[in-house]
């Protein structure tokens, strides 16, 4: 099906399940813990044995020696593959640095090694007795440091004229923010188990978002042929981007069962996951912003800097302030520079996150330069068009209804006006805001759907990683057929499935439910051409053309109907602007005496277009919230910088969010749809929750101890010294 | 290459084999007497030697709550104890808190108020919150308790300490305060 211009009143404007609330349709199999996940399936294949990875205990240089006859020789160990035994495996466009082979290491905790044994003590105890000698080379770690030393890329964009807006301007900001590298810190660490026992087919259970580029990715690091690899993943114990790509687990397991002659399951260690896995890089961001008397924005400039292994990307913050606020003249660049760290990479709202981290306690403070309200700061400021192309509108864009919706309902007018005035006891007391922007993506997307006397099963390779994709893509699959959603099995996660846009980019949801609705619709023109009906209705279980009306179940005559098709997205799409927007409001306590910072309430105001059900799309968003009040307040991976690795690689160190530190969450979804955006005028949701969050309790510490922070995490040492003082 | 054919086999080659013991252990009412690698912990005996794969592996290091699981009915870290230290210990997995066909009125809550995502979490969740509000019923303060001496109501403070130990980074803590507090309520 292609999808090549807005869509007009359909089904999904009159649905019966799709928009409603429903249950998460494998809830039960969740809190009985009956769901599987990729380290415990015991079932799929008999014999496994256990991989216990080696990591490297240097960030840069190569190994001059390892001598595996110890380990080799242990009980119960069945095999050892050390990096040194094979080539340099080659690698996917998705991963910087190689994942195994050969005598470099490119960064700490590098997988160098993988010992197989009977059990996971015998692989570990093994794993110990591996030598190792190094030849250690210099590395570059430290991000403060690099980033004023640095020559900026060329800027990403730069219309209008920018140094004249700053030179004319009534009201001028220029200030330097930093974001702190963050761990996507998934509950199920990354694991696989890999059948590859005769080193032909290779079949994989594993925990991965994108079935499709991580087969893809497997084929390229061992050069062999894409169809010998079956892929499984149809729980996914988190992921945040983390599990995007091909990783060590999966190659580890691989190399390990072909060297054992049986299949092999391995999980990285959690102290491991950090400096082995991906992160998010941190940012350090110089922000200016030129305003007229009236605080109408006429420039913005924002310069960033991240980190990234050679070759890579980094977290570029600066996209969204190429769109958000209007504003005649930008400027925006990135500079990824090229450090020994571990492998920066995709998390949660990869760039939108830190960018509006920084960008939003900017507009906070350009509003307090101008006297201005912050909300009617940012509402005179709006943009119906895309501020560098005139001529491309937003196609659905009502952040101000987000802001004004938000302001009433949080009782903004009644805030506290004045910085540090507002005390309860020993707790100031304080309220901030800001605004989030997320594009809205969609990538081409297929399903399968089977008909199977009166029951429809959902066969596509996306994922559901926590993100409801099972109960959606059932909910869009009943609404279409004419079923009741208990009528509909959705399975998913498999390369034997067609290939879906898979679960990343906020690109999701949206996607996968339109490949969905296409494959149902090729159904339903086979149903119809099979009963000779033109143009039939399906509704309650029954096929309805005119008089006539055929139940679903009987129209297969006990055969089963199989119908495939995948939704490919337009480039009408380039022409526009499609995006999701919120306003999120915060109320902190900041401890007078110990700086110890508690967030008494939260509430977000969400646009992004029909919420396909507002029970897991809220649960997105607060857990977005959730995620940002650690990005607030105490996330932050810590670089030994003459090392170079994080050292606070646990979840003990490595502090997220946890009950006590969350209160009451609200969440309100605008009625609001996007004709441009898919067939169900869907847009996602999951990365919006994050966004601006980190700012707006950043705003709220500000109004309470009237301290601006611009570093993250905003820990208690960094307000101490500035609070009032103890009498 | 050539790999011993079987784990046995293995073992009978191996210059010196691993030190065990026997051990038994009552799950989920159900008597298991198992030989293990002494080393092993009482999450991988339920994951790996009996299949019980309802309690998860976090962090392997008690930092995270997945593992939660009910010893002689205290919720304990399941990776931070080892199996032979439980002898004759009752021991209750989720497996032992409810089924799919027949959930626990906790696990009812929390499909009901969506108070997970991923679900990985999630029987650790359930398991503590279990235990949360039996401790409670007991008396047992917590650090957010004010008054020792009094009868301690079931507040959201006291239930937001208390499952504080079980990470959900999906970030359902909302959630799953209110499906504890809806159990809560129905109990009272």
């Amino acid at each position: 099906m292609d999808f090549n211009q807005s869509t007009d009143d359909n089904l999904f404007d009159h649905a019966r399940i799709v928009g409603k609330p429903h249950a998460r349709i494998d809830g039960a199999l969740k809190v009985t813990g009956q769901a599987p996940y990729a380290y415990e399936r015991h079932d799929v294949a008999a014999h496994q044995l256990v991989g216990y990875p080696l990591c490297a205990t240097i960030a840069k240089g190569r190994i001059t020696h390892m001598d595996a006859t110890a380990a080799r020789a242990a009980p119960g160990v069945a095999a050892v593959v050390t990096t040194l035994d094979i080539e340099p495996l080659a690698q996917a466009k998705s991963n910087v640095a190689r994942l195994f082979g050969g005598d470099t290491v490119a960064h700490y905790h590098q997988a160098i090694a993988v010992v197989v044994a009977d059990t996971l003590e015998q692989a570990r105890s093994a794993a110990a007795l591996i030598e190792v000698r190094y030849q250690e080379e210099q590395g570059v770690f430290d991000l403060d440091a690099a980033w004023e030393q640095q020559t900026p890329d060329e800027p990403l964009s730069d219309v209008g004229d920018v140094d004249a807006a700053f030179k004319n301007a009534a009201v001028t900001l220029d200030e330097v923010y930093r974001t702190a590298s963050q761990s996507h810190a998934m509950m199920e660490p990354h694991a696989s188990i890999v059948d590859w026992s005769d080193g032909g087919q290779m079949t994989v259970w594993t925990s991965n978002q994108m079935i499709a580029w991580t087969r893809k990715a497997l084929a390229k690091t061992f050069a062999i042929d894409l169809e010998t690899i079956r892929l499984e993943s149809p729980y996914v114990g988190g992921g945040f981007g983390g599990k995007l790509w091909l990783r060590a687990d999966t190659v580890l397991a691989a190399l390990g069962s072909r060297a054992a002659g049986r299949p092999v399951k391995l999980a990285l260690p959690r102290p491991l996951v950090f400096n082995n896995a991906t992160h998010r890089s941190g940012t350090v961001q110089r922000l200016r912003i030129a305003a007229d008397a009236e605080g109408r924005i006429t420039a913005f400039d924002h310069s960033a800097f991240s980190h990234t292994l050679p070759g890579g990307s980094g977290e570029n913050p600066v996209n969204q302030t190429r769109a958000f606020y209007a504003g005649a003249s930008r400027r925006v660049a990135h500079t990824a520079i090229e450090m020994d760290l571990p492998e920066s990479a995709d998390m949660r709202a990869p760039g939108e996150a830190s960018g509006l981290a920084a960008l939003e306690i900017a507009m906070d403070e350009m509003a307090e330069k101008l006297g201005m309200d912050p909300v009617e700061f940012r509402i005179l400021n709006d943009t119906q068009v895309d501020p560098e192309d005139p001529n491309k509108p937003f196609s659905d864009r009502h952040y101000v209804e987000c802001l004004q919706k938000g302001a009433a309902d949080f009782g903004w007018e009644a805030r506290n006006r004045t910085p540090g005035g507002q005390r309860e006891g020993q707790w100031l007391i304080g309220q901030g805001m800001a605004g989030a922007y997320r594009g809205a993506p969609t990538m081409d997307s297929g399903a399968r759907v089977r008909l199977q006397a009166g029951r429809l099963v959902v066969e596509t390779d996306m994922t559901d990683i926590g993100t409801g994709s099972y109960t959606i893509i059932a909910q869009t699959a009943a609404e279409a057929m004419g079923l009741a959603l208990e009528d509909v099995e959705v399975r998913l996660g498999n390369s034997d499935y067609p290939v879906s846009s898979g679960s990343g980019g906020q690109f999701g949801a949206a996607s996968a439910t339109a490949g969905v609705y296409a494959a149902c619709l090729k159904l339903q023109e086979e149903i119809a051409q099979r009963l000779g009906m033109n143009s039939p209705r399906f509704e309650q279980g029954m096929v309805i053309a005119g008089t006539t009306e055929v139940a679903l179940a009987e129209v297969a005559d006990g055969e089963e109907l199989v119908a495939e098709d995948t939704i490919h997205f337009g480039d009408f799409k380039d022409t526009l602007q499609i995006g999701t927007f919120a306003a999120h409001f915060v109320e902190v306590a900041v401890h007078a005496h110990t700086g110890e910072t508690r967030v008494r309430r939260m509430l977000a105001v969400c646009d992004a277009g029909r919420i396909l059900n507002p029970v897991t799309a809220r649960s997105q968003v607060i857990g977005g919230m959730t995620m940002g009040v650690g990005a607030a307040l105490m996330e932050g991976l810590i670089p030994d910088v003459e090392r170079g690795f994080f050292v606070n690689h646990d979840l003990a160190s490595y502090e997220v969010a946890v009950h006590a530190d969350i209160p009451e969450q609200e969440v309100i979804f605008l009625d609001t749809t996007d004709a441009a955006s898919t067939p169900l005028k869907a847009k996602g949701v999951g990365e919006l929750g994050i966004c601006g969050v980190a700012a707006a309790v950043a705003n709220a510490i500000y109004n309470a101890t009237g301290i601006r922070v611009r570093d993250y995490p905003i820990t208690l040492d960094r307000l101490i010294d500035q609070l009032p003082k103890v009498s | 290459m050539n790999a011993p054919n079987s784990a046995e086999q293995r073992r009978d080659q191996a210059p010196q084999d691993v030190p065990r013991s026997t051990v038994t252990l009552i799950v989920n009412g159900t008597q298991h007497t198992l030989t293990l690698d002494n080393r092993t912990t009482l999450l991988d005996t339920l994951r790996e030697h009996l299949a019980l794969t309802g309690s998860k592996k976090g962090c392997d290091h008690g930092q995270c709550g997945a593992c939660t699981v009910s010893v002689n009915g205290e919720r304990i870290n399941a990776c931070l104890t080892l199996a032979v230290m439980h002898e004759g210990d009752e021991i209750t997995t989720i497996e032992g808190v409810g089924t799919v066909e027949h959930l626990d009125p906790m696990q009812q809550a929390f499909v009901a108020n969506d108070a997970f995502q991923c679900g990985y979490c999630t029987p650790g969740q359930i398991c503590s919150a279990n235990a949360v509000l039996q401790e409670i019923a007991a008396n047992i303060p917590s650090h957010v308790t004010a008054d020792l001496t009094a009868t301690i109501e079931i507040t959201d403070a006291e239930i937001r300490e208390r499952m504080s130990g079980n990470l959900c980074r999906c970030g359902a803590y909302a959630n799953i305060l209110k499906a504890i507090t809806q159990v809560a309520k129905e109990r009272a």
